[in-house]
């Protein structure tokens, strides 16, 4: 399963290697990284279908992860790929923007990698047994 | 009776009569009035008592004493021409009167020329009496005019004191008004400090959200990186027991890096914190060597984050373009970062404004840029918002002008920031603009 990373933040490429490195080691999971909405959306558009997944920041300089989870809600249709975002502030608003665009789940930072790793286990089980 | 009795008469009469009206009352009056009375009742003895030739002499005499009188005393010098009219009817009737009581013989040709000189005599009385009549009038006139100057002289005195009193009474409305004045002013010159005081610290409430999530993020790469660096040395010891040294020498350097980016971001949190210590504390006026491209950075970024907390659909693009010839600048660091901070949120609030009104097609951008001059450094400020009117453009240094609407600005952030950069550290600070286009803010200090 390959999962895009969208965040300002370059550290945070190392921290998710290391995070999920025997799961990489595996192949259970592959990671990109964006450092930006417009490089997620320059991504998309060269990696069409690859990227199943999407976990996003919301707040970011340039392209807000608002906005880019409303473009690749408008714009990547088939087939609508997951898209969870995460925010340093876990406020209602944000939360309830985020699911009226169609997030698929909602995380707040500091991120909890326990709970991450078992949520992105349920979804890749869940696209093992789709795909299969 | 004779011409000397009624002249005598007459000159009384008169006399009497010029002195009536005079102010105050002369001393002679009295004495007229008794001389009057004495010359009827003189006249009344002629007449009935005891009439005889000697009056004919006694009536010239009374005349003559008069005229000496009148020629004497200075009382009656306003009247003294008067003497020259009946002077020559006063000696006729007199010589007469000595002709009369002699009564030679020899006379008859002298009581001819008396006789022939009477009416020049008369003549002479009437025009001199005129002129002195008309000199008269001249002198009442005269004296009326000096009397209504006196009279004016008095009026011009009183409303001369009147007047003094007037400016006295103003001169202490006015000292007193000075005095409220400067107590306004005093009033005014320490609210100013508050007031600036409190543009500080209203600038630091805008930072503290910004700071909040500059801290955060760091401290979230401290804890995780930790968690993470723990984990991993646990799997270096498994390694390590298996003998699988190239793992475990891999991890390893894993966790050296892990540390070393601990490290950075317990910095990076460190800084901004003392960024935040330093913009509330009263400037020390101390100038020390300051990297201005980092303080640049560091200020760009908790602008555009503090804004981002306070308004959820703020969104704009920033980037730095700084020089690394940039050299390290002696200068008051929390001064300079406030001047920054000001310009930076002026930036953002003018992109959000103008994205407000054309949401599409608009990339709202600010970047600030460093460069190294000769003898100089120049740092800029730019953004592609609404731009600058040209009405407004040489205002925008004026302490309290502002365009932002009433709560949203305190109108001395740029005049304070003109402050900090002219007075403070001797450089210049100009603003460029193209309306609808950008507006650019040009620092220069001197290295």
């Amino acid at each position: 399963m390959k999962i895009l990373v969208v965040d300002d933040e370059t550290d945070v490429r190392s921290l998710f290697e290391q995070r999920f490195r025997k799961e990489v080691r595996t192949h259970e999971m592959e990671f990109a990284f964006a450092y930006s909405g417009e490089e997620a959306l320059l991504f998309l558009n060269e990696h069409l279908h690859e990227a199943v997944l999407i976990l996003s920041d919301i707040n970011m300089p340039g392209m807000s992860g608002l906005e880019l989870l409303r473009r690749i809600k408008t714009r990547f249709e088939q087939p609508p790929p997951v898209v969870m975002m995460i925010t340093a502030y876990g406020d209602a608003d944000n939360h309830s923007q985020a699911m009226k665009l169609g997030a698929d789940d909602f995380l707040t930072k500091p991120i909890d990698f326990t709970i991450l790793k078992e949520k992105l286990k349920i979804i890749a089980d869940a696209k093992n047994i789709g795909s299969r | 009776m004779t011409l000397a009795t009624i002249l005598s008469f007459l000159l009384i009469i008169y006399l009497r009569k010029s002195l009536k009206n005079s102010q105050p009352q002369s001393s002679w009056y009295p004495y007229l009035n008794y001389s009057l009375i004495a010359i009827v009742a003189l006249f009344v003895m002629q007449e009935t008592l005891y009439p005889g030739p000697v009056y004919m002499l006694i009536w010239p005499a009374i005349l003559f004493v008069l005229i000496y009188i009148l020629l004497k005393q200075p009382e009656l010098s306003s009247s003294k021409n008067l003497v020259v009219a009946i002077l020559p009817l006063a000696i006729l009737s007199s010589l007469q009167a000595l002709l009369d009581v002699w009564n030679y013989d020899v006379t008859d040709k002298i009581r001819d020329y008396v006789s022939i000189a009477y009416p020049f005599a008369f003549i002479w009385a009437v025009v001199f009496f005129i002129l002195f009549r008309k000199q008269q009038k001249a002198l009442a006139i005269e004296r009326k005019k000096r009397e209504e100057e006196e009279e004016l002289n008095k009026v011009i005195a009183a409303r001369k004191n009147e007047l003094e009193a007037i400016v006295a009474e103003r001169t202490a409305e006015i000292t007193k008004q000075k005095d409220e004045l400067q107590l306004a002013l005093d009033r005014l010159t320490s609210a100013q400090t508050q007031l600036i005081h409190a543009e500080k610290m209203a600038s630091l409430g805008e930072l503290t959200a910004g700071i909040a999530h500059e801290i955060q993020n760091p401290l979230n790469f401290v804890n995780n990186f930790s968690e993470v660096s723990n984990e991993l040395i646990d799997e270096m010891k498994t390694e390590l027991a298996i003998g699988n040294m190239q793992h475990a020498s891999d991890i390893a350097n894993d966790i050296k890096s892990n540390l070393e980016k601990i490290n950075f971001h317990g910095k990076r949190a460190d800084a901004i914190v003392k960024g935040m210590l330093q913009h509330s504390r009263s400037s020390s006026g101390q100038k020390e060597l300051t990297d201005i491209n980092e303080l640049a950075d560091e200020y760009l970024r908790l602008a555009y984050h503090g804004l981002r907390a306070k308004d959820k659909t703020f969104n704009a693009k920033f980037e730095t373009d700084l020089d690394p010839a940039l050299e390290k600048l002696n200068v008051v660091p929390q001064d300079i970062g406030r001047v920054l901070l000001n310009l930076i949120n002026n930036a953002f609030y003018s992109v959000t404004e103008k994205r407000k009104h054309n949401p599409d097609n608009y990339d709202p951008t600010v970047i600030v840029r460093t460069k190294k001059l000769p003898g100089k450094i120049e740092i800029s400020v730019k953004d592609n918002g609404n731009g600058i009117p040209a009405a407004v453009m040489e205002k925008i240094f004026q302490p309290f002008f502002t365009t932002k609407p009433t709560g949203k600005g305190t109108g001395l952030g740029l005049s304070l920031s003109y402050d900090i950069i002219i007075k403070g550290h001797g450089g210049s600070m100009k603003a460029e603009s193209k309306e609808g286009g950008f507006a650019e803010f040009i620092i220069q200090l001197p290295t």
